[in-house]
């Protein structure tokens, strides 16, 4: 059976760590960074849990402010 | 269609000139006394010649920022309407003069304030010369004393208004919109093709298409240093009206010595007035300022060197004589004669008004 | 696999809409603007209307959307976009003219402007974001805003009989014989979103078609006005605003 995986690039400076895209994502693959800021303050998302990613682009759908790029791959 | 003489209101004489020019839209509300323009636009039904859209709104305040939306676009477009309507416009010709559009706003004033009264008046003369809305700001001010220039102005108000990206306003008096007299309506003219607006109006929100680069038309910045530099801007070229549209006409004055300044309908009382004082021995001359902004102060300088006094006459309870007596540096007497509510006053009794100033 | 294997190797699924200016936008963290920002750049370069569109951009938070979307724009007065948008189109009838207002600029100040625009069928696309509170002035009462709901100028929760009710003004757009296509949405998921996004089309096409006033009210969060997390405010969203305002379509007459 066919997998599908994926992964994401977020624009960590224009992220606003809004958590939405933490919330959408439905295979816990993302966190908002706990210490580190960017140059605006804000606790930046990333991938936590990089080997969950499938993809979906849930993340990157509900980013108010489009900072999350999409990538996936059929795995045959 | 070629030019044509008619007999007809100054109201109706404006909406015929705009169809005439080549006016894109009328946005509009009925209000007395100049109901006639919109009715009249109504039923010559234009969009079926020239192609103007004409739309009765809701309200003086949607019809102005339709106004709004069509300038932005490029188009040539106008409103009209008297006092009170004029009033709830002010927001949006200030908008329309931040955001540099040209247009054209049509008052035929009625008596006030509040509701007033339906009968001529010119006691907006503050409110369209001064700014009237928020902010520094000047529309340019064409004052009609006859039904010929109320048709003649549309095409000079949008002349104007198009070289220099500014509002224009048609200042008219309710005695002007609504007698009938001749009039000799101008020939048929093309609206602009999009193309030529393109061409004309670079700045314009016609969809991007063609220019590769967005253009946003907006009265907005909070950046208070360029905020400030679009202010200089606007400035420059309140500046640049100043020194190049001031209109005026002047009647009598190269032996008067006394003067009359009176703007629209009373103006032509007045000149009455002059005639009569003239079978008199009076030599009475008279400034009409066209332009109220930018007004004719050097024009009435340069008469009051040889007068011993100025009388302005004025259907208000003293506005335009402000700027009279700025020309004249308060310099010599300069006194007001008006009449309010509604209320026009006859030759005789401006004649009398100036004797009783001038002792004559 | 991995993360740069899947960069190289995949396929690129989602990414920022090429219609978006490349600048960070002045919104709040977690607001539905930015979200129905993305939505209007995609469905307006999808449907290849990037050089036919104007939008009329409020008073309000979305007054600088036209920051961020790379399409002509008209900044309208409080409330007048729907007059401001008339004229646009009746004068450009072949462009696509939309105007984008919140529940202040088109529920309070701007109603006489809205529904008369709607009663008259002019054919442009009203997009309308209700969150129940006035963002950019500091969060307070909206027309939109709830009973009970807190607010600057409400502080002890908005009281009807002091108030007036909340204004649920999309039914009465939906009830007048000029408007073709009359919805409401969400943009909290992202299958709200994806359908929010379909929304969007086919307002813009029935407009482009001529077919009246299309009306798509999103109902949104405020999560500074709020006072809430951008996470709790769409739960709040959930279970208050829908409640008020549920999604779905009002009217579709296309």
């Amino acid at each position: 059976m066919a997998k599908v995986i994926g992964t994401v690039v977020i624009d960590t400076e224009r992220c606003k760590g809004c958590d939405l895209c933490v919330v959408a994502c439905p295979a816990d693959v993302l966190a908002l960074a706990r210490k580190d800021v960017n140059d605006r303050g804000y606790h930046f998302a990333m991938m936590a849990n990089a080997d969950g990613c499938i993809g979906c682009a849930a993340c990157a759908t509900v980013c108010p402010d489009g900072c999350i790029e999409v990538y996936r791959v059929v795995e045959k | 269609m070629n030019e044509e003489v008619r007999l007809m209101k100054g109201n109706e004489a404006i909406a015929h000139a705009a169809i005439r020019y080549g006016v894109d839209g009328y946005f509009g509300y009925p209000i007395t006394p100049q109901s006639e323009v919109l009715e009249t636009l109504e039923a010559e039904m234009p969009w079926e010649t020239t192609g103007m859209v004409v739309l009765q709104a809701e309200s003086e305040v949607a019809s102005i920022n339709m106004v709004y939306g069509g300038a932005a676009t490029g188009k040539a477009v106008m409103t009209s309407s008297s006092s009170p309507g004029v009033s709830l416009m002010q927001e949006g010709i200030s908008y329309i003069a931040a955001a540099e559009l040209p247009a054209l706003i049509v008052n035929v004033m009625r008596g006030g304030p509040g509701l007033g009264t339906i009968h001529p008046s010119q006691s907006d003369y503050f409110q369209a010369t001064k700014g009237g809305g928020h902010g520094d700001y000047h529309l340019i001010v064409l004052a009609p004393a006859t039904v010929q220039e109320m048709a003649d102005f549309v095409g000079l108000g949008f002349d104007l208004a198009f070289k220099y990206r500014t509002p224009a306003m048609i200042l008219a008096d309710g005695i002007v919109g609504q007698m009938m007299e001749k009039v000799v309506l101008p020939p048929v003219r093309q609206r602009r093709t999009p193309e030529q607006i393109t061409e004309q109006c670079p700045w314009a929100a016609t969809g991007k298409s063609g220019r590769g680069h967005r253009n946003v038309v907006t009265s907005l910045e909070l950046d208070s240093a360029i905020m400030e530099k679009n202010n200089e801007r606007f400035q420059r070229t309140y500046a640049e009206i100043e020194r190049n549209e001031v209109r005026f006409q002047s009647y009598y004055t190269d032996d008067c010595d006394y003067l009359i300044v009176a703007f629209g309908s009373v103006a032509r009382i007045c000149l009455k007035s002059i005639e009569e004082a003239r079978k008199q021995g009076i030599k009475i001359g008279l400034i009409r300022p066209i332009t109220l902004w930018p007004f004719p102060y050097e024009a009435i300088a340069e008469v009051a060197k040889q007068v011993k006094g100025i009388l302005v006459v004025e259907l208000n309870a003293g506005q335009m004589i402000e700027d009279v007596r700025l020309a004249v540096s308060h310099e010599m007497p300069v006194y007001h004669f008006g009449r309010m509510g509604g209320i026009v006053p006859n030759p005789l009794e401006v004649l009398n008004a100036f004797k009783s100033h001038f002792n004559n | 696999m991995n993360h740069d294997d899947i960069i190289k190797q995949g396929t690129k699924v989602y990414s920022r809409p090429r219609l978006m200016d490349d600048r960070n936008m002045h919104y709040c963290p977690g607001c539905s603007h930015g979200v129905v920002h993305k939505l209007v750049s995609e469905v307006l370069d999808e449907m290849g209307l990037e050089n036919d569109a104007i939008g009329v951009a409020p008073v309000g938070c979305a007054v600088f959307a036209y920051h961020y979307i790379d399409i002509d724009w008209i900044e309208a007065a409080h409330g007048r976009a729907p007059a401001v948008a008339t004229a646009a189109k009746r004068l450009n009838p072949e462009r696509m003219v939309f105007t984008y207002q919140g529940d202040g600029d088109l529920a309070a100040i701007g109603t006489a402007e809205t529904i008369h625009a709607a009663n008259r069928g002019e054919n442009i696309v009203i997009i309308f974001i209700n969150n129940g509170i006035y963002g950019m002035t500091g969060g307070q009462m909206a027309p939109t805003t709830l009973e009970g709901m807190k607010t600057a100028t409400t502080p002890y929760g908005r009281r009807v009989d002091l108030n007036g009710y909340p204004l649920n003004i999309t039914p009465l757009l939906a009830q007048l014989p000029g408007t073709c296509y009359v919805t409401r949405q969400s943009v909290h998921t992202a299958a709200t979103t994806r359908k929010c996004k379909n929304a969007l089309k086919k307002a813009f096409k029935a407009s482009m078609e001529g077919r009246g006033t299309a009306v798509v009210e999103v109902v949104g969060t405020c999560s500074s006005g709020w006072k809430m997390s951008p996470a709790d405010a769409n739960k709040w969203m959930e279970q208050h605003m829908f409640e008020a305002y549920p999604p779905g379509d009002l009217k579709d007459t296309l």
